[in-house]
């Protein structure tokens, strides 16, 4: 038995890789209509070789498309979160108000964000607007959930500590409330992210607005299926990326009691 | 001169109409004089701690009230800290952000480097120099209610309340934090009310020691001084010809449950 230390889980990982690309290459061989590993693997290398070009308004490099869905993103879901933090620490100092809210909040959690689409567009007229509140819509949920339970759990020590010292109401917020919370708030902010990312594609695909969303799309109607997987691997690359800038965070933000 | 006066303060848990209530203490009266060191000694149960929030003004009495220099206690106030058993420090801050915070709340008008002169005093007071940028977590018990005294005395309040506050920490160390405190009194001139089940401690630290009956309607049924005379030591303390006597009548009143031996009451140990 060789010790269960360092490195032993990469030598299984990349075990794994190669076992879904050797599947994925068996599957495809019987299944002549679909793209095999290989001609999937051109088509990353010519996409990724160029990944900023611009031969006018529809077709953009995969990079340049990677951006436009990160910037939406970002847009639709820092302002989406700052929405869920304040009315999450409403929320979680006053019981009473949670309480009267609550059943709302669990009807609008389980709408699809993507079920507000045709609304949104009727109603702002833009549909890369209606993209960045679809993302707006999906990330407040979580967040606000997560804050509102986060702020209500705080230890009551932390709080009487406040009071006895007479803090100010903002330095109180933002040295022991918001801290207290932290570590919930960003378990929230992680699941809002995850969110807003698997409602941006479909978004973008139905709005035709630029972005990997529109790619896939895109790529669809081209009957292009090289591409459409690729399209999928990126848009799975990116969401780790994402979420490994969140864990980082999460062990920033995290605290021993 | 009198600083801290309570006057036939009762607690209720649970809703008044209901016949559920139950009543913690009820009608506790006490004073305690500037510079003082005054102790509640009681079972746990007998709600000490509780009547130690509402001089704090964390909690509400149900019925009475409390003053501090005539002015009657509503709210929490710089001018009486607590220190807690848990210790209750923000895990998020370090031993510097801890004091500083505190530092901070009372001086809001300070600059940067009288804020940090201050806060660099009282940790180099309660011996934690070197440990500044440690978290609560990376310090022992011991270590934490330094920073607790330190975050108290820092704002230089009129009072300090003690809640059980060596209750969690190892018995060597105890005994050095305790001999620390009694110094800081001493230099700071401050009052103390502390609540604690520790006779040795009790006796060992204060002036005076009030003994709380056990709940529910638990009262404060005697009042014994502390005849023996400073700087009290733990090692010579035990030989003082009053330290038995007065230890066995407090032992003897806990283990009674309090019904019994009202009527001795303090005159017999004053010296």
């Amino acid at each position: 038995m060789k010790p269960s230390g360092s490195k032993s889980w990469l030598v299984l990982c990349f075990l794994f890789l190669f076992l879904f690309v050797a599947g994925w290459q068996i599957f495809t061989a019987s299944f002549k209509s679909l793209p095999g590993p290989w001609p999937v693997a051109q088509t990353a290398w010519e996409f990724l070789s160029d990944p900023f070009y611009d031969n006018g308004p529809n077709d953009k490099g995969i990079g340049t498309l990677a951006l436009y869905s990160l910037g939406r993103l970002s847009l639709g879901y820092i302002s989406g979160s700052l929405v869920a933090i304040a009315l999450g620490v409403v929320l979680g100092l006053n019981q009473t108000l949670f309480k009267a809210l609550n059943p709302y909040v669990q009807i609008l959690r389980a709408i699809s964000p993507i079920a507000w689409m045709p609304l949104l567009l009727y109603s702002v007229q833009s549909s890369g607007w209606t993209a960045i509140l679809v993302v707006f819509m999906a990330s407040v949920w979580p967040t606000m959930a997560n804050t509102a339970f986060g702020v209500a759990s705080i230890k009551k020590d932390y709080i009487s500590v406040s009071n006895i010292l007479q803090m100010h109401p903002v330095s109180k917020l933002f040295k022991v409330i918001l801290p207290g919370a932290g570590p919930t708030i960003v378990a929230g902010l992680k699941i809002s992210m995850g969110s807003a990312w698997v409602a941006i594609v479909p978004a973008e695909a139905l709005l035709g607005s630029l972005g990997l969303g529109y790619f896939v799309w895109n790529e669809w109607n081209n009957l292009s299926l090289t591409s459409v997987i690729f399209a999928i691997l990126i848009i799975g690359v990116v969401g780790v990326f994402i979420d490994i800038l969140f864990s980082t965070m999460a062990r920033r933000l995290a605290y021993v009691d | 001169m009198e600083l801290l006066k309570v006057e036939k303060v009762s607690k209720h848990f649970g809703a008044p109409a209901t016949k559920g209530q139950i009543c913690v203490f009820k009608d506790v009266s006490l004073n305690v004089a500037e510079k003082e060191f005054v102790a509640v000694l009681g079972h746990s149960g007998c709600g000490k701690s509780t009547l130690l929030n509402i001089i704090a003004g964390i909690e509400t009495a149900s019925q009475g009230y409390t003053y501090i220099d005539g002015k009657q206690i509503t709210a929490p106030g710089l001018d009486r800290m607590v220190v807690f058993q848990n210790f209750a420090l923000l895990p998020w801050l370090t031993v510097y952000g801890n004091i500083r915070i505190a530092v901070k709340a009372a001086h809001p008008d300070w600059s940067r480097q009288q804020i940090h002169d201050w806060v660099q005093r009282y940790i180099d007071m309660v011996g934690l120099t070197g440990a500044e940028n440690k978290r609560p977590a990376a310090l022992s018990g011991g270590m934490r209610q330094r920073v607790g005294l330190a975050r108290a005395f820092c704002v230089e309040p009129r009072m300090l309340l003690l809640d059980e506050p060596f209750a969690q920490i190892d018995a060597l160390t105890r005994g050095v934090i305790q001999d620390e405190l009694v110094r800081m009194w001493q230099e700071t001139g401050i009052t103390i009310f502390m609540v604690t089940h520790d006779v040795d401690e009790a006796i060992l630290l204060s002036d005076r020691i009030l003994l709380m009956s056990p709940g529910p309607e638990a009262q404060i049924k005697e009042e014994v001084i502390v005849p023996i005379p400073r700087p009290r030591a733990r090692m010579t303390i035990i030989e003082h010809p009053a330290y038995y006597p007065l230890r066995n009548r407090i032992i003897r009143f806990l283990s009674s449950r309090g019904e019994s031996r009202q009527t001795a009451a303090t005159v017999s140990l004053v010296a």
